[in-house]
């Protein structure tokens, strides 16, 4: 007979709320024509919000269930916040983006939040098994969202790539997965952790096999090289609002099971996979950075910025300990914000049939769209690490770690990779504001959605800029609680 | 009443005011940003009024706790070091401003808000002591700066404004992986992590470090001199900027490098800086004199004052590396001189630029026939910068030669040999402007100075006198901090050094205590 755990359902709450919006978003969009199709979007906007309250609530507890395949602890919360807020900031881009496309609004709106499940469960997991659940949960998700534009050749050949090649890498983390329980009898990772302490010279080897299998799923997920060639296709071909999920919250979700594994129940081996994640991190920062500058579309410029910015937070990775994690944690937030500004920038210049990706089509637009330009310049210098915004404090709390772990080399390779990096992402500035512009986008009739992700965006990148200190703490303490 | 923060934070609130003023009112644009750099100015004067010249250490500091995980403070102070160069900031700006009613005739508003949030980086990176927000300002400055030379500027703008950047950003990021290692070192002997300058100067990094750490510093700030071999930046910003961008650039970002070898790069690895200060004097000497001998084959008038800064900044250079009384302060007041008479300089230029849109020498020739004021002003600008004594170039030039001398004879007879060549560029150029017959006919009919263009430059003139003639009540402020720079130079430096030194360390310390 099986026995069945218990389940402490007020821990999966956030988990629940997101699944069940997710459901009735299906549901509800049954009954709904036309205009009506707006209150799906605010339908999971007020689930992403109930269920971000639900983590705060949670916030002093400590609980996990599920025969601890679940925990509930302020790292897993931090980062169910941190899809909340990536997720809402999507849809909310969303509402006006579907209006340029073709998309089925309930069917999309629904897998953004049953991507969004996915990824709370990977931060949530603490079974190898149940963070393999979280990833299938959130790729199949977006593998489908990747495609949502049937109509569009390159919507359906980054579908395909992207399922192709993530089911390759899945293959991976399985493999990997299965060797680290026959290392160790086990996929939760206390147990394996503690295998791993007293464990003998023979497991050592299935284990360091383990984990580099490991790495290459994982490092598939966060897009790090040289796992990361599926990224620009992708990102190009996708609708640009999923392209946005797929750069800040699939990339977020990958970290937040890597750093668990790998900064916390690998820990002890750290001395083995340190010195190859010192050379992926070099690898991803100096490829996502030196080939972005090569690109004229706007999204594949994009994709190897978030190559290079995963490059980034592979140096916190390899920097280790209480600061390392915390910086890790903390990029992820000033990433999330300045990322999702600069796609909801890309999709407020696109108009229907004429997508606007190209960046000679940026020329001269920051005159005569002063806000957006405006709003551009902010998140440009941001993710080019320009004081006194988000992504500055973010470069200098990596680059800080490194520098008191001892990787002085590391973050000397950071830095002069951002220096490759205002290259290009000044490089839009420039067509923006100093080329003259051929191209005539029509003016853009009101967008209220789009305009409240910019503003609640470029709110984010000054002011958490400016005053980072609340959030440094938060990153601490959810980092902390690994224990 | 927090001052030094209302100087820093006053440009920047007129720039989110002009920022929203509609584009089309041009007039209320120009006199707004007018009066929001003249306010950051009135500010300063009551600064200048109320520092206490006999205080070595910092004065005005404000002191908020900003990140207190990592020790970082927002903490200003200014001493006298650094009062004068903020001084020059203030009243350069709003000049500028001036200026730029003129010649700026379109995108007016971006224009005057790059300006403003200019002012607020310079100012803040000359009151911060604290290395983090020290940082943040430098870097601050830049954007305004890149975009004034890459919307503003000439044909081959935006690469003289990507160069501008490469080489700025490529140094000042070296320099953040400096000053985190500072950082950590310092955390490592103390246990405590902190940015604050001050604490950071009492800590004595092992010399191996310093070398280090002094040669990322001292890369940062040696491009922004710029020193030579660094300097190939410069000329093509100069050249492309618009007016005001290259009299802000000259007069005061320049300084920012100077600045920074003066308040960081030397005094927290003194060390270090002692091996390094000959070499640095050589190649300030190199400068002087390369400066000099390309400034006088330009046929452009803008290229031929950026090189000339090449030269005049070597002067500065030398003088700090002379680790004297007389060449540190004649350093600083080189600093200030260079950023009146150079920017100056550059307006001069502007003036006919804006008249006939073009910068030949050859192009002119005979302008004083049609433009005597302008000659007269034009003139007395030129020979401040030669360094005609009774104006303030003189002073500031003999100084430094006086103190260097002392230091490094040879390296000063051969930087003499600058001053001489800068009389001959510059008189032959203003010749050649200037005087002989007014040839080209499109020179025939052009405006003599205005009275805007008057209001810019009389302030600048009747300051290159008061300098040139009465250095004292500058020098007098400047003096204490200085004194009391050398002595823990030299205290710090003689760890390692003879008696000798000792013994100058001693004597200065009997005249800061006397």
């Amino acid at each position: 007979m099986i026995t069945f755990p218990d389940i402490s359902w007020i821990a999966i709450l956030p988990l629940l709320i997101v699944t069940g919006t997710a459901v009735l978003t299906l549901l509800a969009d049954l009954w709904m024509e036309g205009p009506d199709r707006e209150a799906l979007g605010w339908i999971g906007l007020v689930g992403l919000l109930v269920a971000a309250v639900a983590a705060i609530t949670l916030w002093n507890k400590h609980l996990s269930t599920f025969s601890n395949a679940i925990i509930i602890d302020r790292y897993g919360l931090f980062f169910t916040l941190l899809f909340c807020v990536a997720s809402g900031l999507t849809l909310l881009m969303s509402m006006n983006y579907v209006e340029l496309t073709d998309i089925r609004t309930g069917d999309y709106y629904s897998l953004i939040l049953f991507s969004t499940v996915g990824m709370v469960l990977m931060a949530t997991a603490t079974d190898l098994i149940v963070i393999f659940l979280g990833l299938e949960v959130m790729s199949i998700a977006v593998y489908v969202l990747a495609g949502i534009c049937r109509g569009e050749v390159r919507s359906n050949e980054a579908a395909l790539k992207y399922f192709l090649l993530g089911a390759f890498a899945t293959g991976f983390l399985l493999f990997g997965i299965a060797l680290l329980y026959g290392a160790t009898g086990s996929t939760t990772l206390g147990t394996i952790a503690a295998h791993i302490t007293k464990g003998g010279a023979q497991e050592r080897t299935l284990v360091l096999a383990g984990m580099a299998l490991l790495l290459v799923g994982f490092g598939f997920k966060v897009a790090a090289v040289p796992f990361h060639v599926w990224t620009p296709d992708v990102y190009e071909g996708a609708p640009t609002a999923v392209t946005a999920l797929m750069a800040v919250g699939v990339k977020a979700a990958g970290f937040a099971a890597f750093a668990r594994v790998f900064m916390h129940t690998l820990t002890m081996m750290a001395g083995d996979w340190s010195g190859v994640l010192w050379v992926l991190a070099a690898l991803t920062m100096t490829i996502g950075n030196v080939t972005a500058i090569l690109q004229s579309n706007i999204k594949r410029m994009l994709a190897y910025s978030s190559i290079a910015h995963a490059g980034y937070l592979l140096v916190g990775m390899v920097a280790g300990g209480e600061y390392g994690g915390t910086a890790v944690l903390f990029y992820l937030i000033a990433y999330t914000l300045m990322t999702l500004g600069a796609f909801a920038v890309v999709i407020a210049l696109g108009r229907r049939g004429a997508p606007n990706e190209n960046l000679d089509d940026y020329a001269g637009v920051g005159f005569r769209y002063p806000f957006l330009g405006l709003a551009m310049m902010i998140f440009m210098l941001s993710l080019a690490g320009v004081p006194p915004l988000v992504g500055f404090i973010g470069k200098f709390y990596i680059f800080s770690a490194a520098v008191r772990s001892g990787y002085v080399g590391l973050a000397v390779i950071g830095v002069l990779n951002s220096v490759i990096s205002v290259y290009y992402y000044v490089g839009v500035l420039v067509r923006m504001y100093m080329v003259e512009g051929v191209l005539e986008i029509p003016v853009p009739s009101s967008r209220p959605y789009l305009f409240a992700t910019l503003l609640i965006t470029i709110a984010g990148t000054i002011l958490v800029g400016l005053f980072p200190g609340p959030l440094f703490e938060l990153a601490r303490q959810s980092f902390l609680a690994l224990g | 009443m927090p001052l030094l923060t209302l100087i820093v934070f006053t440009p920047l609130a007129g720039a989110l005011i002009v920022m929203l003023t509609p584009k089309e009112q041009h007039a209320a644009l120009r006199r707004g940003a007018f009066i929001f750099s003249l306010l950051p100015f009135a500010l300063s004067l009551v600064l200048l009024a109320r520092f206490n010249s006999s205080d070595v250490g910092f004065q005005f500091t404000e002191t908020v706790p900003w990140i207190s995980q990592f020790g970082i403070s927002y903490s200003l102070g200014i001493d006298g070091i650094s009062l004068f160069l903020l001084l020059l900031t203030t009243f350069l700006t709003p000049l500028v401003i001036l200026a730029g009613w003129g010649d700026i005739h379109k995108r007016v508003k971006e224009y005057m808000v790059f300006m403003l949030l200019m002012e607020t980086g310079m100012v803040g990176a000359f009151v911060a002591v604290d290395l983090f927000l020290f940082y943040v300002f430098w870097e601050v400055m830049l954007i305004p700066m890149y975009f004034l030379i890459g919307i503003w500027g000439g044909e081959r703008r935006i690469y003289a404004a990507w160069k501008l950047v490469l080489y700025t950003m490529t140094g000042s990021l070296l320099m953040l992986v400096a000053i985190l290692y500072l950082v950590t070192l310092h955390n490592q002997q103390t246990g405590q992590f902190t940015f604050d300058l001050l604490q950071l100067y009492d800590f004595a990094a092992p010399l191996a470090a310093q070398r280090w750490l002094f040669a990322a510093f001292a890369l940062a700030f040696a491009i922004k001199v710029p020193m030579f071999p660094l300097h190939t930046w410069l000329p093509d910003a100069h050249t492309e900027a618009p007016t005001g961008g290259s009299v802000i650039l000259a007069g005061v970002l320049l300084k920012m490098g100077t600045y920074g070898f003066l308040r960081f790069a030397i005094p927290l690895f003194p060390l270090a800086a002692r091996e390094a200060l000959p070499i640095i004097a050589v190649l300030a000497v190199i400068g002087i004199v390369y400066g000099a001998l390309v400034s006088m084959v330009q046929p452009d008038l803008k290229r031929l004052v950026a090189y000339s800064s090449v030269s005049h900044l070597g002067f500065v250079m030398l003088g700090m590396a002379a680790l004297n009384t007389q060449g540190v302060e004649g350093s600083i007041y080189q600093m200030l001189n260079h950023g009146l008479s150079t920017g100056a300089l550059f307006l001069a230029v502007g003036v006919i630029y804006e008249r006939r849109h073009t910068r030949l020498i050859r192009e002119f020739g005979g302008l004083w026939q049609q433009l005597p004021l302008y000659g007269a002003v034009f003139m007395i600008v030129m020979l401040s910068s030669v360094g005609l004594p009774g104006l303030n170039g003189f002073v500031g030039e003999f100084l430094i030669l006086l103190g260097a001398f002392e230091t490094y004879p040879v390296a000063t007879i051969v930087a003499t040999s600058g001053v001489l060549l800068g009389a001959v560029y510059m008189l032959w150029m203003y010749q050649r402007v200037m005087f002989g017959p007014l040839t080209n006919p499109a020179n025939r009919n052009l405006p003599d100075l205005s009275k805007r263009e008057v209001l810019v430059f009389a302030p600048i003139v009747v300051m290159l006198f008061v300098m040139g003639l009465y250095p004292k009540p500058f020098l007098s402020r400047m003096e204490p901090s200085v004194l009391a720079y050398l002595n823990r130079m030299h205290q710090k430096m003689a760890v390692v050094e003879g008696p000798e030194r000792q013994a100058e360390s001693l004597k200065l310390k009997a005249r800061t205590d006397g």
